[in-house]
C-alpha cells in the first residue's frame, strides 16, 4: 500500500519534464562512442538520477545496487554489473534509444522524441532526460562492475 | 436470511470461484488476488469496506425524486431488476447505435426520464448510484452481451489496449498482459480487470470510476488522457469486460 502510493507520486511527477533538443549523435555498430553532451558525465549525479523515481524512472522496472531505495521493480534485469556486460558506447545507445538494440524493448527511449504517439502536452517534443543527464547516467552505469 | 448472512454467502462464493479459476487452465486473476490480505479483509467485511458508505448513499438516492419530471429511479425500476446489469455493460441503448457505459446509462435516465442536468464526471452522487446498481450484481460473473454491433467497438478497444503511447512509449498490454504479477517499483501490476469498479481506492481516499483508473494509467506513462466523454474509454471497457468474462463483479471493491 505504501509502495503503491509512492508509485503514484513517482508516476505522476509532471514536474519532471526536461527540455532538451535531441542533439545529433552518431551510432556506430551497437553503440554511441562519443559523449552527446559537452560536459563530462558525473557518476554521482548519474546515481541520483537513476535513484530518482520521477527523473530516471529506472527503478520502476530495474533493481540496482541502491539499497536506500526500498521499492525496486523486477520487469528488467538488475543494473548490478551493467558496466561489465556492456561498454560505455553500448550503454549510451541503450539509454538514448534502447529500441535500436532491441526493437521490441519496453525500455523507454530516454533521448528520442520522434515516433512517439499521444504524448501528454507537457512532454511533447521533450526527451525524458537531457543530453547531460544521459551522460551522467552512463558515467554511473560504467562504474557498476559487479 | 438476514442480508448480512446473504452477503457472507456471496463472499464465500467469491473465494470459491477464484479457487476454481486458479485450479484450472484459466490464468486470470482479479486485482483482489494481487492485493495484501489486510486489503482483502477490508473489501470482504462490509462494516470495514469504505465503499459501502457509497452503496448506502446510492440506496437513498435511488428513492429520491429529482429533475423537472420529479421522478425517482425507483418510480421506473424495482432495484431487484438491476441484478446482472453491471455484468453486461457497456451496451447499446434502445434507439442508439453506439455503446454507453453504466454511468452513461445513469446519466441518460437522468436527462431523459428525470429531466435533470447530467452528473459531471466523478460526481459523488453518480458514483454512489452506480455503486448501488452494480452492487446488485455482486458475485455475478461478467457476461458481455452477444450483440454483434458491439464487435467493432470492442476491436477498437483492443487496438487501444495494444497501442504504445506516451513519452514512456508503453501500452496497456505491456504492463497488464506481459508483465502482470511483476513489481513496478513497489506495486504488483494487476492483470487490469474492471470487475471491481467503481472502487474505493486508498490512494484516492474515495470511490472512483474505471475511467479515473484508466486516466491514472495513461498519466503514468505521460500519455494524453482523452476527454472524459471520449468514446475511447467505452471501447476500452468493452474489451476489458470481454477479457474478464466470467470473473465475478466485486463492487464495491477496495484497491490500494
Ligand atoms: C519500462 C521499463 C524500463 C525502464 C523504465 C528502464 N529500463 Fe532498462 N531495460 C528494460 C528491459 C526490459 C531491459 C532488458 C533488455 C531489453 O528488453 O531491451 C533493459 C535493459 C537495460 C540495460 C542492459 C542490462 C544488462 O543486461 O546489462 C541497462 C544498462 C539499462 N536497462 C539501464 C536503464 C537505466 C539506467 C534506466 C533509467 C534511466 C532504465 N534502464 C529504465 C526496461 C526498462
Ligand atoms: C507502466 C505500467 C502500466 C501501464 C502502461 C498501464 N497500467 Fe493499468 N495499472 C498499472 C498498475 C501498477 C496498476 C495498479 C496500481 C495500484 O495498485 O495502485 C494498474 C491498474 C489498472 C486497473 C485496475 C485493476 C484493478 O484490479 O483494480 C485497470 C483496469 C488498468 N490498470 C487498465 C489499464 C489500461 C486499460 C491501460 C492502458 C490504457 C493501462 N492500464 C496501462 C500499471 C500500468
Amino acid at each position: 500500500m505504501r509502495g503503491a502510493r509512492f508509485l503514484a507520486v513517482l508516476l505522476g511527477a509532471l514536474g519532471a519534464a526536461t527540455t532538451a533538443h535531441a542533439e545529433p549523435y552518431v551510432v556506430v555498430q551497437d553503440g554511441i562512442p562519443k559523449p552527446i553532451a559537452a560536459e563530462r558525465g558525473d557518476p554521482g549525479r548519474g546515481r541520483a538520477i537513476v535513484a530518482n523515481r520521477s527523473v530516471g524512472l529506472c527503478l520502476l522496472c530495474h533493481s540496482g545496487p541502491i539499497p536506500e531505495e526500498r521499492f525496486q521493480g523486477n520487469l528488467a534485469p538488475s543494473l548490478a554489473g551493467a558496466g561489465s556486460r556492456s561498454s560505455e558506447s553500448q550503454l549510451r545507445l541503450r539509454i538514448v534509444d534502447a529500441a535500436r538494440i532491441n526493437p521490441d524493448t519496453i525500455m523507454p527511449p530516454y533521448f528520442r522524441t520522434d515516433g512517439l504517439r499521444n504524448v501528454a502536452q507537457p512532454f511533447v517534443g521533450k526527451t525524458i532526460l537531457t543530453a547531460q543527464q544521459v551522460e551522467d547516467v552512463v558515467a554511473y552505469l560504467v562504474t557498476l562492475k559487479d | 436470511m438476514t442480508s448480512r448472512a446473504a452477503i457472507a454467502l456471496l463472499i464465500a462464493a467469491f473465494a470459491a470461484s477464484y479457487a476454481l479459476a486458479q485450479g484450472s487452465d484459466d490464468k486470470r486473476r482479479s486485482g483482489y488476488q494481487d492485493m495484501g490480505e489486510a486489503l482483502q479483509k477490508m473489501q470482504d467485511d462490509d462494516s470495514a469496506n469504505p465503499g459501502m458508505l457509497f452503496v448506502q448513499l446510492g440506496r437513498q438516492l435511488w428513492d429520491k425524486k429529482a429533475g423537472s419530471a420529479d421522478k425517482a429511479c425507483a418510480d421506473c425500476h424495482a432495484i431487484a431488476v438491476m441484478k446482472g446489469v453491471a455484468a453486461r455493460y457497456p451496451a447499446i441503448p434502445q434507439g442508439a447505435d453506439t455503446p454507453i457505459d453504466l454511468e452513461g446509462r445513469i446519466n441518460l435516465c437522468r436527462t431523459e426520464q428525470q429531466r435533470g442536468a447530467p452528473f459531471p464526471p466523478e460526481d459523488q452522487e453518480l458514483l454512489a448510484l452506480e455503486a448501488w446498481v452494480a452492487y446488485q450484481s455482486r458475485g455475478e460473473p461478467i457476461a458481455p452481451p452477444d450483440d454483434p454491433r458491439l464487435a467493432p467497438f470492442r476491436a477498437q478497444g483492443e487496438a487501444l489496449f495494444r497501442l504504445r503511447r506516451g513519452q514512456l512509449d508503453l501500452s496497456c498490454a505491456i504492463c497488464h498482459d506481459d508483465n502482470a504479477g511483476k513489481k513496478l517499483a513497489g506495486a504488483t501490476i494487476p492483470q487490469g480487470h474492471p470487475n471491481g469498479y467503481p472502487v474505493y481506492r486508498l490512494e484516492w481516499q474515495t470511490l472512483g470510476s474505471l475511467k479515473r483508473r484508466l486516466r491514472n494509467c495513461l498519466f503514468g506513462i505521460r500519455a494524453e488522457t482523452p476527454a472524459w466523454s471520449a468514446p475511447d474509454y467505452v471501447a476500452l471497457e468493452l474489451y476489458l469486460m470481454q477479457r474478464a468474462r466470467g470473473l465475478p463483479i466485486e463492487v464495491p471493491a477496495v484497491r490500494p
